[in-house]
């Protein structure tokens, strides 16, 4: 992590998920190994705040471009962090076929269950009943059809070696998600298979609440559809 | 062209083998006829095995040109191949290579628009290749080869270009080249270079920082106008001496002609017999290729046209070229085309009865 102000709203998940995956980064010793692929979407900027080499992928594209960092630089660390619009929409496909190659890459997945940088509209993961600004009178499955649980369908991809489901809403939350982001990292080190990281995610802004009420919500409304947990964990792929 | 160096092959397999032999890192592709014979030799010749080249059969167009991206952020050689609805697929990721200034290949084996169009062969990309297909100010380096001989050693020109100004190039082919079998000599096998070497030579890359130097980030993204505004004045510096330096093409009996055609790629095979049949019937025509179609060889037709009654444009389109030759001319002679559409290649006499209908009269 370097010093330059995030531009992330306070009380954002986003910030917390980079601090970890710092650490995570820098307690492995790969800081000069690393390579990360940003979205489009809030998290756009990630290569602002962590002091490895990035690459700025086109919306829902950063699995295919890890996928080639990967193979052509295999000791290296290479992960995506992505948002719920980016991988769960207009990316489902890089996402379900890169995790499906069993490319040795770590796909950081940050589900708040709408658009933030665009200002609060509809996501793939937008809750049945939750309002946004082009579902405003909540989510209807007549109209909308259906959120999408992209850990649920990773986990039955033969690729993947460990789909895991995690918050950074609590202290708890937040230690066990440092352990999964490490296995992850780990995992893609040694060639196991690919790996998911979900991360149950608040967006107050979006959400047009308090951090404090967002965190209260998503435990009530978000936990209850998006159980957090290991969803996968096997030691490495049959190939 | 002699001895045991000379194989037989179609244009498309010579792209696949001479990027294998000139060291190239990786490539990308997804199936589309007339071209999957690039994939098809690539996964057949196994170079993963003796030089380590990647090669991976991406979910779709949009995935391999990205993958292109990835691979062409951290310093290596990466390509794709694809035809014309494939192409308009990647044009997306063809915009996001040219704004951060990544070296790559892209290979269009066109096919006749628009939609699915056709498999047989066009030239109807050009405004495409040329005029920017993706979004922004930007250029490729266009390399049209007229034969497979061309495919082959284009590859190694296309990637030379690419580094040499951190751009996108693109060997713009068609159907008929892709497909034909002719004579080729491939370039001689060399080694790909070590990480440590790709290193040297792309201090830009981000491949992981190596110790001591600051995070490399691979962006087009700004969101300050006037740093934006900086970064295209930039580009459009780095084009303008594309222009000045890069522009490749050949003249052909021009120096008694009367009439030119102006004719790329396989329209240009035709043009030479045209010019032949012509000539036999004592009309004085010369013909003019531009080989790079971006940088055009404007001032060389400019030239040309001076001692000219008319230029004939010579697409598989139904009039591209035709601008940028109107353009070079500046309206001093009749500039006429002739072309035939959705996949019909025109025979050599038809062009000669254009020429005497449309420009003698």
């Amino acid at each position: 992590m370097n010093d330059n102000p995030m531009h992330y709203c306070p009380g954002c998940s986003h910030g917390v998920v980079h601090k970890l995956i710092a650490e995570v980064i820098e307690e492995m010793g790969m800081e000069n190994k690393s390579v990360g692929v940003s979205p489009v979407g809030c998290a756009v900027f990630a290569y602002n705040y962590l002091d490895i080499d990035w690459e700025e992928a086109a919306h829902g594209r950063a699995p295919a471009v890890a996928t080639a960092i990967k193979r052509l630089w295999p000791d290296r660390l290479v992960f995506t962090y992505q948002g719920d619009g980016d991988l769960a929409c207009i990316g489902t496909a890089e996402t379900i076929h890169a995790l499906n190659r069993g490319e040795n890459i770590t796909i950081i997945f940050i589900n708040n269950a709408i658009y933030g940088m665009t200002g609060g509209q509809m996501a793939p993961t937008t809750l049945i009943g939750m309002k946004t600004a082009t579902c405003p009178y909540g989510r209807d499955p007549k109209i909308h059809g259906f959120p999408l649980k992209m850990a649920n369908i990773a986990a039955q991809l033969d690729g993947t070696c460990y789909v895991t489901r995690q918050a950074v809403d609590t202290v708890a939350h937040i230690r066990k998600a440092k352990k999964a982001l490490r296995k992850a990292f780990e995992n893609s080190l040694q060639g196991k298979g690919a790996n998911l990281v979900e991360f149950v995610s608040t967006c107050n802004s979006g959400w047009k609440m308090s951090p404090d009420a967002s965190n209260k919500w998503m435990e009530e409304n978000m936990a209850p559809f998006y159980p957090l947990g290991d969803l996968k964990d096997i030691d490495g792929i049959q190939r | 062209m002699a001895g045991e160096d000379v194989v037989l092959m179609k244009g498309n397999e010579a792209i696949a083998r001479a990027a294998i032999n000139y060291g190239v890192d990786a490539y990308f592709g997804y199936p589309i006829t007339p071209q999957s014979e690039v994939l098809e030799t690539l996964a057949e010749m196994k170079p993963w095995e003796t030089t380590g080249m990647v090669v991976v059969q991406a979910e779709s167009e949009l995935a391999a040109i990205n993958m292109v991206y990835g691979g062409a952020a951290t310093g290596k050689m990466c390509m794709t191949s694809s035809s014309s609805p494939g192409v308009s697929l990647k044009q997306e990721g063809i915009s996001y290579i040219a704004g951060a200034e990544l070296p790559c290949l892209i290979v269009n084996v066109m096919r006749g628009g628009p939609g699915l169009g056709t498999i047989q062969p066009s030239q109807a990309d050009y405004f495409q290749t040329v005029k920017g297909g993706g979004h922004g100010d930007y250029r490729l380096i266009a390399l049209a080869p007229a034969s497979v001989q061309e495919m082959a050693d284009f590859v190694g020109l296309a990637f030379d270009l690419a580094f040499k100004y951190r751009n996108p190039a693109i060997i713009v082919a068609d159907g008929v080249i892709g497909q034909m079998m002719e004579k080729v000599v491939l370039p001689k096998p060399r080694r790909r270079l070590t990480d440590e070497e790709v290193i040297a030579r792309c201090p830009w890359a981000a491949n992981g920082k190596a110790k001591g130097r600051k995070p490399n980030i691979i962006t087009s993204l700004e969101l300050d106008p006037s740093i934006m505004e900086q970064r295209n004045i930039h580009l459009q510096k780095k084009y303008a001496e594309i222009e000045e330096n890069e522009v490749r093409y050949e003249e052909i009996e021009c120096e008694d002609a009367e009439y030119l055609i102006v004719a790329f790629g396989s329209c240009a095979r035709i043009g030479l017999k045209a010019m032949e049949e012509a000539r036999a019937q004592g009309i004085k025509v010369g013909l003019l290729r531009p080989i790079t179609i971006w940088p055009f060889p404007t001032k060389a037709i400019k030239a040309r046209a001076q001692q000219m009654k008319g230029i004939m444009a010579l697409e598989l389109n139904a009039g591209q070229m035709i601008e940028d030759v109107k353009l070079a001319v500046e309206c001093k002679i009749p500039v006429e085309h002739f072309g035939r559409l959705g996949g019909i290649v025109p025979d050599p006499d038809e062009v000669v009865a254009a020429i005497k209908e449309k420009l003698i009269k």
